[in-house]
């Protein structure tokens, strides 16, 4: 029984005042299973007392039916979570783990040393304040601990726990010990690791855990519990300059108009002069208000709601900061990109970007270069797959507030969120704005849009259509462009013929090569669009997010999405060019429909059932629509 | 001065609800009336004031809940001036299902399993706060704090998205509805003292009493009305007892104790050597119990 129990049991309102006042730390175990991982934390678990004794029976019978020591307590059954990996005998996520001891309250990012490890370690280690890296005493700096420092450092963590495990299998020798610890002093301090505390341990026999082992006589420095309940939280700097992205605008009634939030950055008083981002407007705190009352001051960390001086309009995803150290405003960015999904990142496809509490479309250009997690060398790249490290550009449709990452890990965050399944399929932390977001404005023109389409007498837009190759696109897009011109109507038509040979001659027939090819075709459909005219674009198109991100550079109700439905079997039977027959013999890599897919419209303006109706149907068919639609008189 | 780690959590709450309340369209919280609801919707209400929680309180209900927790739900709905919608399965109501006849298991996956879901999709929720906790259980341990259902309400334990920083992804596919956490990092320790420390109202069945009992497969089950048919042999006593955790009152165990405030009962819980879902009866059935429940739509 310990200090703590006996406080517990003679005065538990002393005791919960004491526990009231303890901080939380966070932090991330780094290693493999065999490196003893699981065992560490089970050991840590036990050691706090945070098993009772039914978990402790459940242990009991647990390790002699799954166990790996013997039947003797395994540890590490305590930690897998889910069944099928405790049948795999691996851990397969991020898992957190909750114990306290007598001065702090710890919260344990459990993440697994395999496969997914770039994935689930960034995930564990975006909400840590300490990063504790295994390693197996017998094995020394191997090429996983410099995976894992190198990962560790590149979300910002600065304080690191070596924790030299399996001592006890190396005759707890001090020569083993100060060799890794040099070794790896050597390696982290490129990294920019600033404090590096090694610990010599046997999570197995409980050396150094919470007390100094016996074993280790040489050994001056605290145990790895002591370390933990001791260590400096990285205080939020006191004079940083306040930074309060909205989450929520508050208006219970007319007289009442305040804004939600967290602050990600200083703190906040009554009276203080505010900006607000991107806007630019100025004013003044009026009050903090919680429902505990109002605040004289909120610090970092602090979820409130505050009200202005002055009426001015601020919407979700606004930053309210310091009026006289504002963040940047910008578009364009250099990014570390850290890729989540098994389809690789594409340059130029259009992604959601969530930054702070805003989620705004933008694009990832081709990385300048990817990192080898395992050599730290820069490696050139043309895409991120998954697990994989970049450096690339960033641009958003529109601009937002940040701040360096490396200045402020919450206003300099972002996630990457895929327009179709709506996954998280990278994140990246934000470097710097690129100058060029910066200074280039857009020209305001005095011959705008409105007065060429009065002068046309018709609207311009884009009639873009999408199938298979040798679905008809070619022969109905003539037909199309022959009749509204005979209707007086300004038209080009764009086509593989007039793009591919010229402007897009640079391109090949990958996933990557094919999206840059209809970012292009986009741009100049915009361009005409902008110059007044009815645009006919005949292109395979074959992913939804590319005739997406086409969609988006104009207005609304100007692009006109006409699918022309051919089944598969029938464009084969056709094979004008007799490319299909081709690609079936392999001779053609990343046919369309063959071995590269084709993802059809869902809600396709106009549709063309090419087996029930003629090209020539077909063509009079998009005519009566753009009439429908008031885009022809 | 760093923030108490109280403080923290109770920040870090507040912007899930009001993160989670943006991007949803139609969000609702579950409130099951016990000591986590007490916590959750305090939160909620923290989050939004001065403006009521944008939000309806939804109880599942089985019908066979405690007496004082049916009280304390309706007082609680008067409170907060929340809108509080009560969900039946109508088809468990009508075939007369409880736990005496047809057993724990098809209980609860009939009035809470099924309710569950048929109380989202007849109103159409996107997504529903739950009051779980990440220390409460193994399964748990590796919930996200937005955990994504299938439209068929399953959880897909290997298909859930990373979550960084405190950046949430809230966007869903047709069909798919959220389970939000604001409680994820929060221990049962940290429940209580909170409940202490902001003096939130609690069921009263928490703190130790006289209540009439009868021991029954050697658990301790309170005989809360006139619907539970006594054995041969069973008379109920006047014991002082408590509970720890609270569901339908045939299915929880309560424990004999003396501790009749706050402070007592934290104190009672720091000795204990069980953990606090050994009440439940749902969960002894098999290790991995709670984690199949959840693959199927238990909450």
């Amino acid at each position: 029984m310990n200090a703590h129990t006996h406080l517990i049991e003679d005065d538990i309102e002393q005791y919960l005042e004491v526990h009231r006042h303890k901080t939380l730390l966070r932090f991330i175990t780094c290693g493999s299973v065999d490196d003893g991982k699981s065992t560490l934390i089970g050991r840590l678990l036990y050691e706090s007392k945070a098993l009772l004794e039914d978990q402790l029976s459940a242990l009991e019978s647990d390790s002699k039916k799954h166990g790996t020591q013997g039947g003797e307590l395994d540890f590490a059954l305590l930690v897998d979570g889910l069944s099928a990996e405790r049948e795999q005998g691996i851990t397969i996520d991020v898992a957190y783990r909750f114990f306290a001891t007598e001065k702090r309250k710890f919260i344990v990012a459990d993440t697994p040393g395999h496969e997914q490890y770039t994935r689930n370690m960034i995930t564990g280690a975006s909400t840590a304040d300490v990063a504790v890296i295994l390693i197996d005493a017998r094995k020394g700096v191997l090429t996983q601990t410099r995976r894992h420092s190198y990962l560790v450092s590149l979300i910002g963590i600065r304080r690191v726990v070596l924790a030299i495990n399996k001592l006890d299998m190396v005759g707890y020798s001090q020569e083993v010990f100060e060799q890794i610890d040099a070794d790896y002093r050597a390696f982290a301090g490129r990294l920019g690791i600033e404090h590096i505390q090694s610990i010599p341990l046997s999570a197995l026999r409980g050396d150094n855990i919470t007390e100094p082992s016996p074993n280790t006589p040489w050994y001056q420095g605290p145990s790895l519990m002591q370390f933990l309940e001791t260590v400096e939280l990285e205080q939020a700097r006191e004079d940083a300059p306040l930074r309060m992205p909205i989450q929520w605008v508050n208006r219970p009634n007319l007289d009442f108009r305040g804004f939600s939030g967290r602050i990600l950055g200083g703190s906040v008083r009554p009276g203080d002069a505010i900006r607000v981002l991107p806007s630019g407007k100025t004013s003044k705190v009026e009050r903090i208000v919680t429902m505990a009352g109002d605040l004289p001051q909120a610090v970092t960390g602090q979820s409130v709601t505050l009200t202005l001086s002055d009426e001015i309009d601020i919407s979700r995803g606004d930053v309210i900061a310091a009026a006289d150290a504002p963040p940047a405003v910008a578009d364009q960015f250099e990014a570390t990109v850290v890729w989540m999904s098994e389809e690789a990142m594409l340059p130029g496809r259009p992604y959601l970007i969530k930054l702070g509490a805003s989620s705004i479309g933008g694009a990832l250009g081709q990385p300048k270069y990817q990192v080898d997690v395992n050599s730290l060398d820069q490696l050139p790249a043309k895409t991120l797959g998954l697990n994989e490290i970049g450096v690339c550009t960033l641009s958003l449709d529109r601009a937002a507030p940040f701040d360096p990452y490396a200045e402020n890990r919450d206003m300099g965050s972002f996630i990457v969120i895929d327009r179709y399944t709506h996954q998280t399929v990278g994140a990246g932390m934000l470097h710097f704005a690129l100058r060029r977001s910066q200074n280039i404005h857009w020209q305001a023109v005095e011959v705008d849009k409105a007065s060429r389409t009065r002068l046309n007498g018709h609207k311009p837009c884009v009639i873009w259509l999408t199938g298979l190759s040798g679905a008809g696109k070619s022969t109905i897009a003539n037909l199309l462009e022959r009749r509204l011109h005979a209707l007086g109507v300004h038209t080009y038509l764009l086509d593989g013929d007039n793009v591919r040979h010229g402007l897009n001659k640079d391109l090949g027939f990958t996933a990557a090569d094919r999206v840059e090819n209809i970012r292009r075709i986009g741009e100049v459909a915009r361009l005409m669009v902008d110059a007044g005219m009815m645009v006919v674009t005949a292109f395979i198109s074959p992913f939804r997010s590319e005739r997406q991100l086409a969609r988006d550079l104009v207005a609304e109700g100007e692009f006109i999405e006409v699918f022309v439905d051919t089944p598969l079997a029938e464009v084969e039977k056709r094979d004008p060019k007799g490319l299909y027959k081709k690609a079936r013999r392999g001779e053609l890599k990343n046919f369309t429909g063959i071995d590269s897919p084709y993802e059809a419209p869902e809600q396709p303006e106009i549709r063309i059932e090419t087996l029930k109706h003629s090209a020539e149907d077909a063509a009079d068919l998009i005519v009566r629509q753009l009439r429908e639609l008031g885009l022809l008189v | 001065m760093p923030l108490t780690h109280l403080e923290r959590l109770e920040a870090e709450s507040i912007d899930i609800f009001r993160e989670a309340v943006s991007e949803a369209e139609n969000p609702v919280m579950l409130y099951s009336i016990g000591k986590d609801s007490a916590v959750m919707l305090h939160l909620a209400r923290k989050a939004f004031f001065p403006s009521r929680p944008p939000f309806p309180l939804l109880h599942v209900d089985t019908t066979w809940k405690f007496r004082a927790m049916y009280e304390m739900r309706e007082r609680m709905a008067r409170e907060s001036g929340m809108e509080l919608l009560i969900h039946r399965n109508q088809d468990a109501l009508e075939r007369g299902i409880n736990p005496f006849t047809h057993g724990s298991a098809l209980h609860t996956d009939l009035w809470k399993t099924v309710g569950l879901k048929q109380a989202l999709d007849q109103r159409g929720f996107d997504l529903a706060f739950g009051g779980a906790r990440r220390d409460e259980e193994k399964s748990r341990a590796k919930e996200r704090v937005f955990s994504f259902r299938s439209a068929q309400h399953r959880w897909e334990p290997k298909a859930q998205r990373p979550e960084l920083w405190r950046l949430y992804n809230a966007r869903k596919l047709p069909g798919e509805s959220i389970r939000a956490f604001p409680l994820s990092n929060w221990t049962e320790l940290d429940i209580w003292q909170y409940i202490h420390l902001e003096n939130i109202p609690i069921v009263p069945l928490y703190l130790a009493e006289k209540r009439p009992v009868v021991e029954r497969d050697g658990v301790l089950i309170m005989v809360d009305d006139e619907r539970m048919p006594l054995r041969p042999g069973e008379q109920p006593q006047l014991k002082s007892v408590r509970f720890r955790t609270l569901g339908c009152y045939p299915l929880t165990g309560a424990v004999e104790s003396e501790a009749d405030s706050l402070p007592a009962i934290i104190r009672e819980m720091l000795l204990a050597t069980t953990s606090e879902r050994q009440g439940r009866i749902i969960d002894h059935d098999s290790a991995g119990s709670m984690e199949k429940k959840k693959v199927e739509g238990y909450f």
